[in-house]
């Protein structure tokens, strides 16, 4: 059994819990433990590095503080967007010792900089793709799938340090030891507009319009995120895009775990996948039992 | 001692003028390739492009780089500074921006909705440590209308409620942390002075 601190953010106790439901879900049958930090607080996300930059470092400091008193050396946080924030404070906490001091009395705990923020992808780097492959139950021979990395995933690269900014290949690799196969194309690393949703609508519409046609253009039948605004934007928004643009894309959007459940046995209930708003395909993913 | 002299005449006063909060970007090493308007997902939709923001705050002139729309557009995607060959912090750049607008409560019209988005997010997460979304859209649209009266903003989405609520992703009553006085004094002794 492997064992991780687990930091959900508020997207995931939010709308999007849809998306932790199916991260337990995977994670349960892959006998992975998940330690939920005690009463965490939200990581601030853009609205706290757009509008005060030492807020940006407190909030996900006091995280990484109540992760370090509790001895959880690595947390799995599924969101980019607080995985990022968490991994570019802790950076910062660990250079500057000035800092460690300041933040530690701001947040009302001792705080080093000694904890390993990981993502879902990460996640699943460390259970290990043969494993992975080993524990497949259904391949998914009948996925064609455009891995979507957005921004956050690997971006700033010199902060995150995790794949390829311009070509990222870990998703097609744990892809492809689930039977699925990927396409090539050009949107994988575009931004969708992110957290900009309410705020910016026609951006988010625009941007998002564009990557799920690119996908369709180069012959994927499904996206596959992993990161709850992406699939807010592409899943839930998909309607409206599809109403602004004359369009019909009809293109189912996969969290990874959703496709790493499907492939290990589990039903898409189970995984949450009858709560997205674009359902086309379930029935047709999943072929023979091995 | 060439050297000494070339620089004390021209480049060695521009730097001058690039504010203190700007330390940490690298901004001074911009020589405007125009990488970042290149690859920006949101170039097309801003009034100014990103690279003329870098030469307003390296070349003194802060005051317009704080006015203009784009710094709010900017989706912070980070691409920018992913490209940079110069390891310039371009969205790091901008978020300083944003911070020195908020501060100073500049914000030209266009821009106030962003404004009020972010403003009412923050404000969510004061007061419950983390993010209820029910609360923050009826925040942001109150925030929102009660400056341009926009009647189709605040009843849009309004159809989304009935789908949201089908899907158990509907919470009227959201989480809150259980210590939410530390989450205020955190708040607090980050907000001095603003």
């Amino acid at each position: 059994m492997m064992q991780f601190g687990y930091y959900p953010g508020c997207a995931l106790h939010g709308s999007s819990n849809d998306y932790e439901k199916s991260v337990r879900a995977c994670l349960d049958a892959l006998d992975v433990y998940l330690m939920e930090l005690e009463d965490w607080i939200c990581c601030g996300a853009t609205a706290a590095h757009s509008l005060n930059h030492k807020l940006s470092v407190a909030l996900p400091a006091r995280n990484l503080a109540i992760a370090e008193r509790d001895g959880l050396s690595e947390v799995l946080a599924p969101c980019p967007m607080c995985s990022m924030e968490l991994i570019k404070a802790n950076g910062r906490l660990q250079k500057d010792a000035a800092l460690r001091k300041e933040i530690s009395e701001i947040v009302e705990l001792n705080v080093e900089g000694k904890t390993e923020t990981i993502n879902l992808i990460q996640l699943f780097q460390k259970v290990g793709v043969d494993a992975l492959r080993a524990a497949v139950k259904k391949p998914l021979e009948n996925i064609s799938a455009a891995c979507y990395y957005g921004c956050l995933l690997t971006r700033p690269p010199k902060v995150l340090q995790f794949d390829d900014c311009e070509r990222p290949h870990s998703m097609e690799t744990i892809l492809e030891a689930l039977g699925a196969s990927s396409v090539t194309w050009n949107y994988a690393t575009e931004c969708c507009g992110a957290g900009m949703t309410m705020a910016n609508e026609a951006t988010v519409l625009d941007l998002s319009n564009k990557i799920l046609a690119n996908a369709i253009a180069h012959g994927a039948n499904c996206i596959v995120v992993a990161c709850p605004m992406c699939h807010i934007n592409l899943d839930m928004k998909q309607a409206d895009i599809e109403r602004e643009f004359g369009v019909k894309h009809d293109l189912m959007v996969y969290y990874l775990s959703d496709l790493v459940g499907l492939a290990l046995g589990l039903d898409e209930k189970q995984l949450g996948i009858d709560k997205h708003f674009v359902v086309t395909q379930p029935k047709k993913i999943a072929t023979a039992e091995r | 001692m060439m050297m000494k002299e070339i620089h004390s005449g021209g480049p060695a006063a521009v730097e001058s003028e690039i504010p203190e909060a700007f330390s940490g970007t690298d901004i001074e090493n911009c020589y405007q390739c125009g990488k970042c308007t290149a690859g920006c997902p949101v170039a097309e939709m801003m009034d100014v492009m990103p690279n003329q923001i870098l030469l307003w705050v390296q070349s003194g002139h802060l005051d317009k780089a704080l006015r203009c729309d784009a710094i709010w557009y900017c989706v912070s995607c980070q691409l920018c500074t992913t490209r940079c060959p110069k390891l310039v912090d371009c969205a790091g750049v901008i978020d300083v921006l944003r911070q020195l607008a908020a501060e100073q409560g500049i914000t030209a019209p266009h821009q106030q909705r962003i404004v009020a988005f972010q403003r009412a997010f923050l404000e969510n997460i004061r007061r419950n440590g983390r993010l209820n979304e029910v609360e923050l859209i009826a925040e942001f649209k109150t925030r929102a209308f009660l400056k341009d009266f926009n009647v189709p903003l605040l009843m849009k989405d309004s159809l989304l409620a009935p789908k949201l609520m089908q899907r158990s992703k509907f919470h009227v009553i959201g989480e809150k942390v259980k210590d939410r006085g530390v989450v205020k004094r955190i708040f607090e002794r980050c907000m001095k002075g603003e």
